[in-house]
């Protein structure tokens, strides 16, 4: 892929995320660990890869507040429509909506979906000789569905070299570590069994982030993200619950000031 | 029906070339010996997605999303069953019109065994939004079928047989509804080409007790209302009776009384004849499953002669 636009800023990032958490303090809803985790990839890709046409598949659904944020941030949804996230006659759901939004092709939230729907795009794009690009991005805990296997064999064989797979592997799912509850530890073995193009960054270093998305390949490109769920956020990071909780007054305030100053 | 079926589609193939309307053909790795003019015809639209039903479904929804006109082919319980998540989420909460065809609905794995069995495929897809089911009965309704269900802006699920009219038999038309016996007896329904092995039957019975046996091909009714004269004959019927090779929960049965009860249309006495059973005994044909369910046409003539002295 190639870069479209200037670098992000640290402040950008900052802001994006002070207005994630706001989001979810306003609305009172948790998932925020993911979101954190997910959101500096997502601004990158927004910012500064993906154009008109491209496509943007968010398979961890869970972390549609991270995605919201960065369509906010690309003044693509206001602040008006933040404001409804998780309220009644709203089209930002907990989870991705079907339709409304041109930046969201697909209602995700059930794991294992997103890739394949990615991989169908992508195919759709080769089949008419276009040259758009599609960036799908899946959770860590997600790789235990067999369909994103089998979405891996099929992007593999079909050699969709327009579609990059990021993995947001912040080692935390629903009740317990991924190394825990079904471990593949490390993940990137089972990957490499394929034919992949395969990077593992620090998902937090933007700079790692945009080496791993340019250039061509020559086979399907994945980038497992090692990133920090809660990140930014010290009372959040790698701790399972804020898959979960919601802000009180008093953490939010310690969040926002946190938030402020990575 | 399956070489009807790619002769259509083959057809289509062609037209979709001409038109640069980009048709798209996955398949679950199935269509040996039947589907090679498919593959020839559409070349790297033909896709052998393997065996991996999921990834196909949310595949072909990724397709329809830019535009391609997508068909989904596997036997008729890996086609539904298998990936009923990828369907009700990524196709038919976006409305996208992918069809997906079904090979063998119903018992038309006889032997084969209740893995390959289809009889509850077309109540579990027809609680999704937008879902159009289309029933063909006899081989040459297939053209129209691929036709009406490649024209339409809906998801569809197509459920496919194999034809079983009398020999000499000359097929009406295809339409969405048909009748194909008429007489003094009673209103009977069929869905799918069981229809055909009472026609001969049927024919046989004197004018007077000859039954009014229809076929309908499209459902919801909701998109498919019976035809007037069709209402008429329930009026005046004694008796009204479905038959379908199709679980009782979810069946065509039960869609329609609850259709007919909506428009007040009063039906004095109903039968149901239905797939009765995933699992008995013995294996067997799909003819000897459906003389298992009563489905065969025995039991249906023994069915009606007994509604003609109740």
């Amino acid at each position: 892929m190639k870069p479209i636009n200037r670098k992000l800023s640290a402040e950008n990032f900052s802001t994006a995320r002070k207005r994630l958490l706001q989001m979810h303090f306003d609305s009172g809803v948790g998932h925020i660990g993911g979101n954190l985790s997910a959101l500096d990839a997502m601004l990158i890709v927004f910012h500064e890869y993906l154009s008109g046409e491209d496509k943007f598949v968010l398979s961890k659904g869970h972390s549609a507040g991270a995605l919201y944020t960065t369509l906010w941030s690309l003044g693509r949804l206001q602040d008006h429509d933040l404001k409804q996230f998780h309220k009644d006659n709203t089209l930002l759901a907990g989870h991705p909506p079907a339709d409304g939004i041109a930046d969201i092709p697909f209602a995700t939230g059930s794991l294992g979906h997103g890739l394949s729907l990615a991989a169908g795009t992508a195919l759709a794009f080769k089949l008419k000789g276009s040259d758009r690009q599609v960036v799908c991005l899946t959770s860590d805990g997600e790789w235990q569905e067999g369909s994103t296997w089998e979405a891996l064999i099929f992007a593999c064989h079909h050699r969709l070299l327009n579609l990059t797979v990021m993995v947001d592997h912040n080692n935390l799912q629903g009740f317990g570590s991924t190394s825990d509850v079904a471990s593949m530890s490390p993940l990137w073995n089972r990957l490499q069994g394929f034919d992949v193009d395969l990077q593992i960054i620090d998902g937090h270093d933007p700079d790692a982030i945009r080496t791993a998305l340019e250039g061509e390949r020559q086979h399907l490109r994945i980038i497992v993200m090692c990133t920090v769920k809660g990140h930014g956020v010290s009372f959040m990071e790698n701790r399972m619950e804020w898959h979960y909780l919601p802000l009180t007054e008093e953490q939010y305030q310690k969040a926002i000031e946190e938030a402020g100053l990575k | 029906m399956r070489k009807q079926l790619c002769d259509a589609l083959v057809a289509r193939a062609a037209k979709s070339w001409a038109e640069n309307s980009g048709m798209v053909f996955l398949t679950g790795d199935l269509g040996f010996m039947a589907l090679e003019p498919l593959r020839e015809a559409l070349g790297p639209r033909f896709i052998n997605a393997g065996v991996a039903e999921q990834n196909m479904v949310s595949v072909a929804a990724g397709l329809a999303r830019q535009d391609f006109e997508v068909w989904v082919y596997s036997i008729a319980p890996f086609c539904y069953a298998r990936p009923f998540e990828q369907i009700r989420n990524d196709i038919t909460f976006h409305n996208l019109p992918v069809k997906l065809i079904g090979n063998g609905g119903g018992y038309g794995y006889g032997v084969m065994g209740p893995t390959h069995h289809a009889i509850e495929d077309c109540g579990v897809l027809l609680t999704l939004p937008n879902m159009r089911v289309y029933v063909p009965v006899f081989d040459e309704d297939m053209n129209a079928v691929i036709a009406r269900a490649g024209n339409s802006s809906c998801p569809a699920y197509i459920r496919m047989g194999r034809g079983e009219p009398p020999k000499g038999y000359l097929v009406p038309a295809y339409a969405p509804w048909r009748q194909l016996t008429c007489g003094g007896g009673h209103v009977v329904i069929v869905v799918g080409p069981l229809a055909g092995t009472y026609i001969e039957a049927f024919e046989q019975l004197p004018m007077e007790y000859r039954p009014n046996l229809w076929i309908v091909s499209e459902l919801p009714l909701e998109h498919n209302p019976l035809p007037a004269e069709l209402i008429a004959q329930i009026e005046k019927s004694s008796s009204l009776c479905v038959a379908e090779e199709h679980v009782r929960h979810g069946g065509f049965g039960s869609e329609l009384l609850l259709h007919l009860a909506g428009e007040n249309i009063a039906v004095r006495r109903f039968r149901h004849l239905y797939a009765r059973a995933h699992h008995f005994d013995r294996y067997g044909s799909q003819n000897f499953l459906r003389r298992q369910s009563a489905l065969d046409v025995d039991s249906m003539l023994n069915l009606l002669k007994g509604s003609q002295h109740a």
